[in-house]
């Protein structure tokens, strides 16, 4: 299912210095992904299980716009990020926010129904099917290591998206209300804040990080509708141990779990990557369950 | 300036406060004194809009408050300094001064309103870059009150702004109150410590239970026996 | 003395004894569909019930299909590899469940991780056994999934197969679901009960009132991955097919956790009136979307996925309108009227 790793053996030296900078590369995409999910998180305090989803709605989504409409590439993902934008605001719109009171568990559930609603959308649409839109970037050799052009891009889109963000959080009054709000809600109308209207943007936010997200992927990976099955957990696990909310923990722990695959796969398979990832991830949260960069509450 | 009439409000089926009225014009420094769980917080929050009051009227500068939204009551020029402070304790002092100018009218006049409040409170200045919830007692009172300033409000409620300080902290937070009071802040303020308060306050209503049981001048309630026993421990 | 309850109990059970019978009269022609339907919502009824040992005391764990997973792959692999007869494989594999269960829930209840920290860390160990089922694909088929190997026409004790005979079948899993439900009346009646009940409240007052909250989640833990591993191996011996989607994985937990949402999570038969309503929601979508030709010929292949749609629109619809399940919701507009 991942083309990314040739069957590659530990014993050349070269062979795992690539696979190392492949890593790194994941890691930038996986931080992206981390992103979006802790900054829902860490304001509205829900987790998005669909979150993946919204990114596989995005991927079809410049399907679309690129293979039937036939718009240039740069317009469809501006597109795509709008409308993922907008799918993240209604599903906080109409599904997140009659659920708020109600016990966490019912919140997690509720998006979990989107999960398989959104997923067989997508198959309604376009079939199983494995779509791309036959992008070649070519790669850049060096030595003996080659790293393909639509990593480094992703790697780079990617990190500028995350310095963005925090431009945005740090310098602008609703970005400084995002980070205050899930230390004191109650309080937050005291300072003229509308709480609803910070979910909403949040939420718009979020969304349009998986746009953004969904860009990025589809240079790299085919379009499916379990794709977000790939990469949901993932995101999680990555979110989870940098600490639920964490934007900077996630933004690490998305290259020490990258190096988890990117190695693991080239040694052995791309499961035990993933499989090694998890394990890993297990054995941290045993010892630090808030996340290795949260802070004990 | 503001103006309470027949205000009832409780939680759930709780009723905390029973026809409460009361008024406070432009200028005064005017206090709220009563005994543990008379209702003072909740009638802070009622008047702030953080909690609905179930019948009365509510006016501030004739804006009806009972029908306007929690944070729309800022932009009317109340700032409320909750009880305990209530900083964002991982936020940066400025970034918390930062929310205290939210509103748009505030925004516009952040710069100028920051060198004002930092002039007051020249302590948060050498302190801006750290987490607010890292200061001291004494420090964050400050901030609290710098941060309702920021919104350059006409009437300022204080919520037990002496409340976990020591006695002489205690005595530099009445000695702020003067301050905004000299700087033509209209100031309601609930206190425990209610010799210091009718020192600072011009008027003052007693609360029990929920209800006003006595008002007056500060000088009044001061001479009043049953407050002197009660109170004040004379 | 004989209670109402008990009458009602007696009637019920009577019905569920007589109902192949039953189905045979009613639907003569079809009768192996209808018994093959009965013996899926049992089956997931007690699945579902071992769950909500767990979950009833806010243990809402995502890591239940890992627990199916185990249970039915290593009754097979055992059963296929080392022709070890699943009257040992079985139990084998609730060991390994339980010792899988306990091993991931120590730390968590040492640690004191709860709510969305603890559903996703078991939703990562779901994923974990996924992919460790995908990864050994040399004996477990990778992500085709396998079968256990026939043994002589399919209809055995010592390889424990019963598949053909629908009819034995369905008392094989009607006896299962009941000891499910006699499990569930124990722990109900036990004093474990109470300190879980205590625990899930306020862990602190629990402690300090000499509970040990880690040792009581860890006994309902073992009970809950033993019951849930033992679903699984049934579900493998009747299915005669497993797959890492079908009987482990993210899918199978949220199926979980759904139905017994759905259903109610306090009552004894809250689990299977999950059962029942998610299992039949789910066929009544497939049968009557896929069936309909005016919807096939108006969507064509996109009708394939339309039952699945719907059901994940029924929902998002049921947890924000009904969010204490079904059962729950229905009994307070009656205790309203
Ligand atoms: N969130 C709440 N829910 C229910 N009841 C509350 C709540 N907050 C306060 N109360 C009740 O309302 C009454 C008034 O409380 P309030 O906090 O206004 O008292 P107070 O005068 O400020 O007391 P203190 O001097 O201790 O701060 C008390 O009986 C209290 O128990
Ligand atoms: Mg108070």
């Amino acid at each position: 299912m991942f083309g990314f790793f040739s069957s590659l053996d530990c014993s050349l030296d070269i062979f795992f210095v690539e696979a190392l900078l492949n890593g790194v590369l994941l890691a930038g995409l996986l931080a992206l992904l981390a992103l979006g999910l802790n900054l829902v998180f860490g304001v509205i305090d829900v987790v998005w299980i669909c979150y993946a989803e919204l990114v596989m709605i995005g991927m079809y989504a410049i399907f679309f716009f690129v293979q039937t409409v036939g718009l240039p590439l740069p317009l469809a993902f501006l597109l795509a990020i709008g409308l993922v934008a907008i799918a993240g605001l209604l599903l906080h719109y109409l599904v997140i926010r009659p659920v708020l009171d109600q016990p966490p568990i019912n919140q997690l559930l509720v998006t979990g129904g989107l999960l398989f609603l959104l997923q067989a959308a997508a198959t309604m649409a376009f079939g199983i099917e494995f779509r791309n839109l036959g992008l070649r970037l070519g790669s850049m050799n060096i030595g003996d290591m080659s790293f393909s052009w639509s990593r480094i891009i992703t790697f780079a889109v990617a990190i500028a998206a995350v310095v963005a963000l925090w431009q945005f959080l740090t310098r602008t009054y609703i970005g400084t209300a995002i980070r205050a709000i899930s230390q004191d809600r109650q309080i937050m109308p005291l300072m003229g804040v509308d709480q609803k209207k910070v979910y909403l943007a949040t939420s718009a936010i979020g969304g349009g990080l998986a746009g953004l997200a969904a860009c990025l992927m589809v240079l790299q990976y085919d379009i499916y509708p379990q794709i977000g099955l790939q990469f949901g957990p993932l995101t999680f696990m990555i979110c989870v141990l940098g600490g639920l909310g964490n934007m900077v923990g996630g933004f690490v722990a998305a290259f020490i779990i990258a190096q988890f695959i990117t190695i693991g796969g080239s040694c052995v398979a791309t499961e035990w990557g993933y499989a090694v990832a998890f394990l890993f991830f297990m054995l941290v949260i045993f010892v630090r369950p808030q996340g290795l960069f949260g802070a004990k509450s | 300036m503001l103006d309470l009439k027949g205000v009832d409000a409780g939680y759930g089926a709780f009723q905390a406060l029973f026809g409460i009225s009361m008024r406070v014009n432009a200028g005064e420094a005017v206090a709220v004194i009563g005994a543990n769980g008379a209702g003072k917080t909740t009638l802070m929050r009622v008047i702030s809009g953080m909690l609905p009051a179930s019948s009365g009227t509510m006016t501030m500068e004739g804006s009806d408050l009972r029908t306007t939204p929690p944070h729309k009551v800022v932009e009317l020029g109340i700032a409320h300094v909750p009880e305990s402070r209530r900083l964002f304790p991982r936020l940066s002092v400025e970034d918390n001064l930062r929310l205290g100018a939210y509103i748009p009218s505030a925004r516009a006049h952040f710069a100028e309103r920051l060198d004002y409040v930092y002039g007051l409170f020249p302590r948060l200045k050498e302190r801006r870059g750290q987490f607010a919830g890292t200061m001291s007692g004494g420090e964050q009172q400050m901030c609290a009150i710098a941060r309702a300033l920021m919104s350059k409000p006409k009437l300022v409620l204080l919520d037990e702004p002496s409340m976990g300080l020591a006695p002489v902290i205690v005595q530099q937070v009445f000695d702020l109150v003067r301050r905004i009071r000299t700087e033509g802040y209209t100031v309601l303020i609930v206190e425990q410590n209610v010799s210091q308060v009718l020192k600072v306050a011009d008027r003052a209503y007693l609360l029990e239970v929920g209800r006003i049981v006595q008002s007056g001048s500060s000088a009044e309630l001061a001479a009043s026996d049953e407050i002197r026993k009660a109170y004040m421990g004379i | 003395m004989i209670t109402q309850k008990h009458i009602a109990w007696a009637v019920g059970l009577t019905a569920l004894l007589l109902l192949p019978l039953l189905i045979r009269l009613m639907f003569p022609d079809t009768d192996r569909y209808y018994l093959h339907l009965v013996i899926q919502i049992l089956i997931w009824a007690f699945i579902y019930t071992g769950w909500s040992m767990m979950g009833r005391f806010g243990l809402t764990s995502l890591g239940h299909g890992a627990f199916t997973g185990i249970g039915a792959y290593v009754t097979v692999l055992l059963w296929n590899f080392a022709g070890i007869t699943p009257w040992i494989g079985i139990p084998v594999a609730m060991l390994v469940a339980t010792l899988a269960g306990l091993l991931v829930g120590y730390p968590c209840f040492r640690m004191r991780i709860t709510g969305h920290y603890f559903a996703l860390l078991t939703l990562a160990f779901t994923e974990f056994v996924r992919l460790c089922i995908i990864g050994l694909r040399d004996w477990t088929g990778g992500s085709l999934g396998t079968q256990p190997t026939r043994y002589g026409d399919g209809l055995s004790f010592y390889a424990v197969q019963f598949e053909p005979n629908r009819v034995l079948a369905y008392y094989i899993v009607l006896a299962v679901w009941l000891i499910g439900l006699m499990i569930w009346v124990k722990v109900d009646r036990s004093m474990d009960r109470y300190a879980l009940d205590a625990a899930s409240q306020d862990e602190d007052a629990a402690a300090s009132v000499g509970i040990n909250v880690t040792r009581e989640k860890l006994k309902i833990t073992a009970v809950s991955s033993a019951m849930c591993a033992f679903g699984g191996a049934i579900y493998g011996q009747y299915q005669m097919y497993i797959g890492p989607e079908t009987i482990a994985g993210l899918g199978v937990s949220l199926n979980i956790v759904f139905a017994v949402i759905a259903g109610g999570i306090w009552s004894l038969m809250g689990p299977t009136f999950g059962a029942v309503f998610t299992q039949v929601l789910a066929e009544g979508l497939r049968v009557g979307l896929r069936g309909s030709e005016t919807l096939s010929k108006l969507l064509g292949q996109s009708a394939l996925a339309l039952d699945t749609f719907i059901y994940g629109l029924l929902l998002v619809l049921f947890i924000i309108y009904m969010p204490k399940g079904v059962i729950g919701t229905l009994a307070e507009r009656f205790r309203q009227k």
